[in-house]
């Protein structure tokens, strides 16, 4: 659309969320009973790492007034069937522990009772034989040949491996000039929304079907995978989402083998089951990134010119691979050269599983590993060569004119000018004056440092990308089923009062959706926000919704908002073509113009979207012959670019892809190790942005994410595999007090593959803040050798490698 | 995370909890401003018979000045302490420590008595009242005792209290006018119990250190009085090299524990690092009054 | 076994009373028996501050708190700010700078500022970082909240 059609698509436009929430309205998972005769469950979960299950006692839990019913793992194994996951491994990851536990926390046993406490009481004494076994939880050790096994049937800890080839980086790498090499450790922590997971599940026998409310943000594929571990037919499981989500980040899209563990209960005990998951729990068992071990190779020349790159990592998912899993290592295939233009990879992805907690999606899946590793080697690659860090990516980022750019690794960059970007942040962090302040700070002693990041922001993925898990070969079996897709649906409707209507498919969690398709669908139908009433509840039963619905994968900004303004323009065309029946006129002498259907040129009547309304629905005979009665229409939108992987592993792995160039100036306090952070600058290229206030808030959660991550999180684990981190005093989320103040730009390349040219940015800065605070922090401490390999820089962990780096060697 | 069933008494008077908590023999929990316990009981760490509330004794909340004193009730909310103007004149190092103890919605209901008692290392009130000679009354029906700090505190969140005891009353000799003094803390986030943490007091009679006092948080089992690093002071004054003496001897007195946010070395550094840091804004803000 | 005792108190200017196990933490009684599901259930053990509610005027954690403590006190949960159809100022400040996203911090979030604005009438911005560290959020990255009460605070001082 021009700047002159639109009114509302570009502006900060409060949100119509806001009232409900700010005045305690809301409706989370938690807060009302969807269904009558709703008991509770308390999950009872293994105190081991790694354990058989001898057997289960649960006379006692029985005995205790109020309980209504115990499943254990017997039943879960019994009536169900595992998960299917994302390797041919043969991993059975039923939704509760059957034979053995392998993490701490794994649920073993559910317990349901009148109300919560009586359920957390009774789940105290049931009673679970174990027998310990061996544990392991580095994934290193895991691979070890006298490792301890967790899957007899796999019998090994790898859980998948792909060794991916793109052109040629042995040659790359025998004509290089300069070989650096690095190794780099990822922590593993989690999204912690402050909303948990939570679940009701009512069972009605004579139907048949399974009714499952919860603050999940698919359907997306954990639908069927859900319908077939619980033997149901897919169309006899429905999925209900309430209307407001407290955050996921990516967390929640893990929450459906508990679906199927409470559903399992209800099904079971004949009561509606409610599970509202607590702190612990949530820390223990609900999901989070992988811990990763990397090995990084870059092959350059003289000048900075990067030829090529190896990719060594063991991606940590813990117990089982739970499906998308592994995603950890796949989902930024496209993307895995980031913004660089080389041209040979190699990537050699080992998926392992040790006595840890699964893991799943968590904001900026995957890539805030990648460009950690990624931005650490090419600031190495400046210092070798004694270049300015911001010289050397400069002399190997992708182009303006290049786009749309098809990476080596099958990514088609859709858009963008990422110099363009990067110069404006390097000019609004005033980067040649940070160079001087530290060359005064040194001077003096202090340590100042200066680090930046660069990332290509994928959003949108293709499902196709998890195949690349397979090898090419199992790919190619007649009974493979190929995947691809990315696709949305939204409907509008204008009831005979002209008040129009949007129904979505889409689970935000606090993304807005409602305000920014009020916007779309307002200049659209040249209307206001508040004509349109937009409804965002999912429910498989009653919605439009695909294969790949929900909100995930920075999904609503780029297909999402697409599906909704095709959806205008369907429905526009149809008031069209009305109104000039009405005009006697021919369709095409007619045009959309300021809320109403008017003549292209001359006078005559028009007819605004209220009086279409009125006259379609009081009067059908009034429209023109053929056209279907009713003022509703669905677009589906799907995009062309999303196919499936190829035989040379080569996949669009998301569907549009941003930019993100960041800056930032710290201080390391040589007493205390503690970290200041003196400059923080981001600019984004997310092509048309429809809500900058929205967009902004989402900046500025996902850099606090990365943050978190950077310098506070960890989900760690001592080496029986007990979760040392199971509380918010020992998981540190940061406060206000640690949030960075932000200086934000923004850069628009709009997308030549959506209507709006709009992409997603949702993870945004969560995947470039722990590269950006990692170099800064090793260029602080550049002059005594120490160099940033490792997540959490916490304190202690920087001020020992401070003192090792000034002990006499 | 709900608590486990217990009885609930809330007595008006302390008599009647001391009676309570007698007849229950050590089977029940004192429940002050509840900001550890009620977590503690939450995770099911913790399974009393009953808990005896002492948020009804009205009688247990006051500030009084008596002696050169400043006396405080035990149920004495941290957020009265952070806002009393008392307190503010008579001990200024407990109201800059006060700031550092969790959040206001925390300091909303927990006590100072209730924070001596809990006996977290890592907490400031503990170092507070080490720094500044403080002692508390424990009352039982048996009787009343005094103990000063280096008698209550026993190691990690152990104190002599015996179970029918309640700790009922703190008393701080009022800061001398003029007094230096500051509390330097470390936390990884802001609100969070100390990594390391110094309570410094100092009184200066012209140049010469005629008082120094220093305690830690989080450095030790119990807070910890550096009283080596004190003597330098009051031996050797506050110039750099004493300060740094001194820092260097705090390292030295304390015997910190590993954990998942500082190892013991980093504490122990901290120690000095912190002492350091109190020691010259106490001399900075000495002879202000 | 302990029984259910009786609670008494005012929620929201309104007397309110209910019967509850001495166990029952307050925040569950508010939202179960009192139906006031405005107030947020985080991590139940006093650091999130989703669950803060006003007692007798003073912010306060509900999830560490009996519902048998409140009997007798004045509750304000995020039910009670906005008056005659008409959002409190930091209601509105809220919405006009974005401090929040999905909403699920935002009761507490509302009170802790509520309260520490009482307190620190004309704070600066560190005072209110410092302020508002009682109460996590994932969403905003706290800048919205900082600038809403900043922008909030001259309102409430005036008025």
């Amino acid at each position: 659309m021009s700047a002159a059609t639109t009114k509302w698509v570009g502006r900060p436009v409060r949100r119509v969320e806001d009232t409900r929430l700010l005045t305690g309205r809301g409706t989370f998972i938690d807060d009302h009973p969807p269904t009558s005769g709703v008991h509770h469950a308390a999950i009872v979960r293994s105190p081991h790492a790694h354990a058989r299950i001898l057997g289960y006692d649960v006379a006692a839990a029985l005995a205790m007034e109020g309980v209504v019913g115990v499943i254990t793992g017997e039943d879960v194994a019994k009536s169900t069937r595992p998960f299917a996951v994302g390797v041919t491994a043969p991993v059975r990851y039923y939704c509760a522990a059957t034979d053995k536990a392998r993490f701490v926390g794994e649920p073993v046993a559910v317990v349901v009772a009148r109300d919560r406490y009586l359920a957390e009481d009774a789940a105290e004494v049931v009673t679970v034989r174990y027998e310990p076994l061996p544990v392991v939880t580095d994934p290193e050790r895991a691979l070890e040949s006298d490792a301890p096994v967790l899957h007899e049937a796999v019998g090994t800890n790898l859980a998948g491996h792909r060794r991916l080839v793109y052109g040629d980086p042995d040659q790359a790498f025998g004509e290089a000039d300069v070989v650096i090499r690095e190794r780099f450790r990822f922590p593993k922590y989690g999204s912690t929304p402050i909303e948990t997971y939570g679940i009701i599940a009512r069972w009605d026998p004579l139907e048949g079907v399974l009714t499952v409310w919860s603050n999940f943000m698919g359907p997306f594929i954990m639908h069927p995978l859900t319908a077939r571990v619980l033997g149901l037919p897919e169309n006899k499981l429905r999925f209900i989402v309430p209307p407001d989500i407290g955050g996921s980040f990516g967390i929640k899209t893990s929450i459906y083998p508990y679906i199927a563990l409470v559903g399992l209960a209800a099904m079971k005990t004949g009561v509606a089951v409610k599970w509202i998951e607590d702190r612990r729990e949530h820390l223990l068992a609900s999901s989070s990134g992988t811990d990763r071990i990397a090995e990084r190779e870059l092959a350059a020349r003289r000048d900075g010119t990067v030829l090529g790159m190896r990719f060594k990592w063991l991606d940590n998912v813990g117990g089982y691979i739970r499906s998308p899993e592994p995603g950890c290592s796949f989902r930024p295939t496209g993307n895995f050269v980031g913004p660089y233009g080389f041209q040979h990879l190699e990537v050699d992805a080992s998926v392992v599983m040790t006595n840890k907690s699964l893991t799943g999606p968590n904001r900026g899946y995957a890539c805030g590993h990648l460009y950690f590793e990624t931005e650490g080697m090419m600031d190495r690659l400046a210092e070798r060569l004694g270049l300015d860090p911001a010289e050397v990516r400069r002399r190997n980022l992708l182009r303006p004119e290049q786009m749309p750019y098809r990476t080596p690794t099958g990514g088609l960059y859709d858009s963008g000018d990422y110099p363009a970007a990067f110069d404006r942040a390097l000019q609004l962090a005033g980067y040649t004056d940070l160079r001087r302040r530290q060359a005064r700070a040194r001077a003096e002693g202090r340590s100042f440092g200066i680090g930046i990041a660069l990332a290509v922001d994928p959003s949108v993925s293709n499902m196709g990308y998890v195949a690349t898990a397979l090898d090419p070969q199992f790919r190619a079996k007649p009974e493979y089923l190929p995947k691809s897709g990315a696709v949305e649906a939204a409907t509008l409707k204008i009831d005979p009062l002209g008040r129009v209507t949007a129904i979505l498919a889409t689970t935000p969690q606090g993304q807005g959706h409602q305000t920014i398709v009020a916007q779309i669908v307002a200049d659209e139908l040249g209307l206001v926000p508040d004509d349109v009433t937009v409804v965002d509840e999912m429910d498989t039963f009653t919605r439009v919704w695909s294969i790949s619905s929900g909100t995930y994968s920075s999904r609503f900004g780029s297909v999402g908002t697409s599906a909704v303004a095709l959806a205008a323009r369907k429905l526009k065309r149809k008031l069209c073509e009305y109104a000039a029946h009405l005009m006697d006129v021919p369709a095409d002498q007619v045009e959309f113009r300021q809320g109403a259907v008017r003549r292209t040129s001359g006078q005559g009547p028009a007819y605004s979207v209220k009086d279409l309304a009125g006259r379609g629905h009081w009067h059908t005979d009034s429209l023109p012959a053929g056209m279907e009665p009713g003022l509703q229409v669905t677009a589906v939108f799907g995009f062309s670019v999303a196919k499936a992987v190829d035989a040379e592993d080569r996949v669009n792995s998301s569907n549009t892809y941003g930019f993100i160039a960041e800056v930032m100036a710290v201080e390391v306090d040589p007493e205390t190790a503690a970290i200041s952070i003196l400059e923080y600058v981001t600019v984004h290229d997310a092509g048309t942005i429809i809500n900058p206030m929205i967009a902004e808030g989402q900046i500025y959660g996902g850099a606090l994410h990365g943050l978190g991550g950077a310098l506070y999180e960890e989900l760690l684990y001592d080496e029986s595999g007990q979760l040392l981190t199971a509380t918010f005093m020992d998981y540190l989320v940061p406060t206000a007090t640690e949030a960075p103040v932000i200086k934000i730009a923004h850069v628009v390349s709009p997308s030549p593959l959506t209507p709006l040219g709009s992409k997603g940015l949702g993870e945004s800065s969560s995947m470039t803040v722990p590269a950006v605070i990692a170099n800064a922090v090793s260029d602080a401490l550049a002059p005594l050798g120490v160099r940033i390999t490792e997540l959490p820089i916490t304190p202690d962990r920087l001020w020992r490698l401070i003192r090792q780096a000034k002990k006499p060697k | 995370m709900k608590p486990p069933r217990f009885e609930y008494h809330a007595p008006a008077t302390t008599e009647e909890a001391l009676g309570l908590l007698a007849g229950y023999g050590g089977e029940a929990k004192v429940l002050a401003g509840g900001q550890s316990l009620m977590p503690l009981l939450n995770f099911r760490l913790v399974r009393p018979a009953a808990l005896i509330d002492l948020n009804r004794i009205a009688a247990l909340a006051y500030i009084r000045e008596v002696d050169g004193q400043v006396r405080f009730g035990a149920m004495t909310r941290q957020r009265t302490v952070e806002f009393s103007p008392v307190v503010r004149q008579r001990l200024p190092l407990l109201t800059e420590a006060t700031r550092w103890v969790g959040h206001l919605p925390i300091r909303t209901r927990g006590t100072i008595g209730g924070s001596i008692a809990h006996a977290d290392p890592a907490a400031e009130y503990p170092a507070v009242l080490a720094a500044l000679d403080g002692e508390v009354v424990a009352r039982s029906a048996r009787g009343e005792r005094t103990l000063r700090s280096s008698d209550l505190f026993q190691t990690y969140l152990t104190t002599t209290l015996e179970p029918d005891e309640i700790l009922t009353e703190v008393r701080l000799p009022a800061m001398p006018a003029g007094a230096g003094y500051a509390f330097e803390e470390f936390a990884r986030r802001h609100g969070d119990f100390a990594i390391v943490g110094i309570a410094a007091l100092i009184v200066l009679e012209g140049r010469r250190v005629v008082r120094a006092r220093l305690a830690t948080a989080g450095a030790h089992p119990v807070p910890c009085r550096l009283r080596a690093a004190e003597e330098i002071l009051e031996r050797d004054g506050l110039n750099e090299e004493a300060i740094a003496a001194a820092a260097a001897r705090a390292g030295e007195l304390v015997e910190p524990d590993s954990d998942i946010h500082a190892s013991a070395d980093y504490r122990r550094h901290l120690t000095g690092v912190l002492t350091a840091r109190a020691l010259k804004r106490a001399r900075a803000g000495a002879g202000e009054r | 076994m302990p029984g259910p005792v009786a609670v008494r108190l005012t929620v929201n200017g309104t007397p309110r009373e209910g019967r509850c196990e001495p166990r029952k933490l307050l925040v569950d009684f508010l939202r179960e028996d009192l139906g006031l599901t405005g107030t947020h259930v985080g991590c139940e053990h006093g650091i999130c501050g989703a669950c803060t509610i006003l007692v007798n005027g003073e912010a306060a954690r509900s999830c560490i708190m009996l519902a048998v403590q409140a009997e007798g006190s004045e509750i304000v949960t995020v039910e009670g700010l906005a008056r005659d159809g008409r959002l409190h100022p930091l209601q509105e400040a809220f919405r006009e700078h974005h401090g929040l996203q999905c909403g699920f911090c935002t009761p507490g979030m509302l009170l802790a500022a509520l309260d520490f604005l009482r307190m620190h009438p004309d704070p600066t911005e560190s005072q209110i970082r410092e302020g508002l560290s009682a109460v996590l959020c994932r969403c905003t990255g706290y800048q919205g909240i900082v600038n809403a009460v900043k922008a909030a605070a001259p309102v409430l001082r005036g008025g």
